[in-house]
């Protein structure tokens, strides 16, 4: 009886635990779909009618059309870079031995512990002498270096575990490194790959210090900063801002929503980083 | 973490065959080639790399000692940038109130998830914890500027659901980020809604990988819940308490988004952190060395506290 009572229980207080967690944001998603009017009268229940205006003026009006496409171009250079430089250098620490490995691994990490924070000072000056402020450059070529620095960490760990006889079988098959890597070691990094390539979706996606501060240009704004200029301006609208937040975190809610295992695993194991 | 321990054993039990796969590999047949591929794998990144962290870093300690607006040539002035920080109220504030966020992002949202995880596990593990691990887990994938919109909106006295809430109640609308008094716990506890999830996470994670004769055995021999708890929980959650601890100390330690985004450092500062008086310094006021030395002092707390974080991980190991 009392053990019954108790797994009730359990389920009644994470139930609890997670409405909290959940609450704020459907209430946004309730809200980006109720006129002004509507939410002063009902800010808790069901839209009476449900406003799609309020994402294409968000869209429109706001310019998230714009930052969406600012975010789009700098995320998928970011991720392919970052996936391909990172499987380089992790298959370099984790499937050979050589002078100065132990060394350069760790300044690499250096690069997981340093927030940006730590870098946006001289950041927006080499940028300035580059001429790529206010360019898309200016927010991928940063952001390629400090995933590269978890990414280099996340793959060394996937090809140190790789068994030495998987390899060895394509060397004795005439195979080279490079061969070896393309052909046999990559199809196997596909799952580790792919939780790399989300974790770094989601980071640059989300990223606010570094494009604030090196784009100005409302043409390279990407959509965290752009959210943050609208509420400056349209703070009494809380419905369109509703509207633009979510517009904001649709694309990583909805990997989420697809792929939430890979995310949980991703960043418990690589949370050192986040 | 069980699948951390088999692949420790299993680097444990083949070292020597592992070294001489990588002898032979060196030194066969076009050995002399090889030798040198690693270096070419790395050439890139490492490239990359240094261009746009390891040398910023280091301008960014270079810049600590200097006295520049950003334009003129920069002056060396030696340790007066520390010097002014440690006489400056509004810094000493910001570094307070990072501690502040240090128990809002830490030990708020740990102490939750652990009572939590020993309250719903008392009687062996839950089933079904599928959808609330994903659930519980959603505020770690919001943008932070997102997370700070709405919670700005859900603090406002004018519409805002709190105060909607409390209204039902007959409570007057409060200004909590408006008011000196309660914007900083008001932005801290968004920090500790964001954090619990993944505490909770990793800990219900851990507790499933807790041998249960332990308890039994701890049963045989007497012993309560509290010293189950204490002699067989916590110990046993040691490595997913330490994840947890320093991923969210270094999280409270940079915060930035959040602040940016819901008071701007007000009112009055009482909600500036380090990370914001870094922006504030650079890019607003233009004491560009003052910046740099900041930025240099939150660098290094953070290097101290993730090398003490490393040192538990290969304990554990």
């Amino acid at each position: 009886m009392s053990r019954t009572l108790q797994r009730h229980g359990s389920h009644i207080v994470l139930s609890g635990m997670m409405l909290i967690a959940l609450f704020p944001l459907i209430l946004m998603w309730l809200t980006a779909f109720k006129s002004t009017g509507e939410l002063a009268t009902n800010p808790f229940g069901l839209p009476a009618q449900w406003q799609f205006s309020n994402f294409s003026e968000a869209w429109i009006q706001g310019s998230f059309g714009v930052y969406v496409r600012s975010s789009v171009i700098v995320v998928v250079p970011v991720v392919l870079l970052a996936g391909i430089l990172s499987t380089l250098a992790g298959y370099a620490f984790g499937s050979f031995r050589f002078r100065g490995r132990e060394a350069l691994f760790l300044i690499m990490l250096i690069g997981i512990m340093v927030p940006a924070e730590g870098i946006i000072v001289p950041l927006y000056y080499v940028m300035d002498g580059f001429g790529l402020l206010n360019t898309y450059w200016a927010l991928i070529l940063p952001q390629v270096a400090l995933s590269t620095s978890f990414g280099a960490f996340w793959m060394r760990q996937f090809f140190a575990d790789v068994p030495d006889d998987l390899s060895d079988a394509a060397a004795v098959d005439g195979a080279g490194p490079l061969r070896t890597l393309w052909s046999v070691l990559l199809p196997l990094a596909r799952p580790a790959l792919g939780t790399l390539a989300l974790l770094i979706f989601m980071w640059t996606w989300n990223e606010f210090l570094l494009a604030l501060v090196l784009v100005q240009d409302e043409a390279v704004r990407t959509v965290p900063v752009g959210l943050s200029f609208f509420q400056g301006q349209y703070s009494a609208q809380v419905p369109l801002l509703a509207a633009a937040a979510t517009i904001v975190s649709l694309p990583v809610l909805v990997l989420y929503a697809l792929l939430h295992r890979k995310f949980i695993a991703g960043l418990a194991a690589g949370s050192v980083k986040a | 973490m069980a699948a951390s321990d088999t692949d420790v054993e299993r680097r444990r039990e083949a070292p020597s065959r592992r070294r001489t796969t990588r002898d032979r590999r060196s030194s066969g047949p076009g050995g002399v080639g090889r030798r040198w591929l690693p270096y070419g794998l790395l050439a890139v990144p490492l490239a990359v790399y240094a261009t746009f962290v390891l040398y910023p870093l280091a301008t960014t300690v270079r810049l600590s000692f200097y006295e520049w607006d950003g334009l003129t040539t920069p002056t060396f002035n030696g340790l007066t940038n520390y010097l002014d920080l440690v006489r400056d109220d509004t810094f000493i504030g910001a570094l307070v109130h990072n501690g502040a966020f240090l128990i809002f992002y830490t030990v708020v949202p740990v102490a939750l998830a652990l009572l939590l995880t020993v309250l719903l596990t008392q009687e062996g593990t839950v089933r079904g914890l599928g959808v609330y691990r994903v659930g519980l887990f959603v505020p770690q994938v919001m943008p932070m500027v997102v997370v700070g919109v709405v919670w700005r909106w859900m603090y406002s006295p004018v519409d805002g659901a709190i105060n909607e809430l409390l209204g039902l109640v007959g409570v007057d609308p409060i200004p909590f980020l408006g008011d000196a008094s309660t914007a900083l716990p008001a932005v801290g506890l968004v920090a500790s809604w964001v954090q619990y999830g993944f505490a909770m996470v990793l800990f219900m994670a851990g507790v499933q990988s807790i041998d249960r004769t332990l308890y039994d055995a701890a049963s045989v021999d007497g012993a309560g819940q509290w010293a189950k708890f204490r002699y067989v929980t916590l110990p046993g959650l040691r490595g997913p308490i330490v994840v947890a601890t320093t991923v969210s100390m270094i999280a409270a330690l940079r915060v930035f988004d959040l602040v940016f985004v819901m008071t701007r450092g007000g009112p009055a500062r009482r909600t500036t952190v380090v990370a914001f008086e870094i922006y504030q310094r650079a890019f607003q006021l233009r004491e560009v060395g003052g910046a740099a030395a900041a930025a240099t002092v939150l660098v290094v707390l953070i290097l101290v506290l993730s090398r003490f974080v490393l040192r538990f991980q290969e304990e554990d190991a």
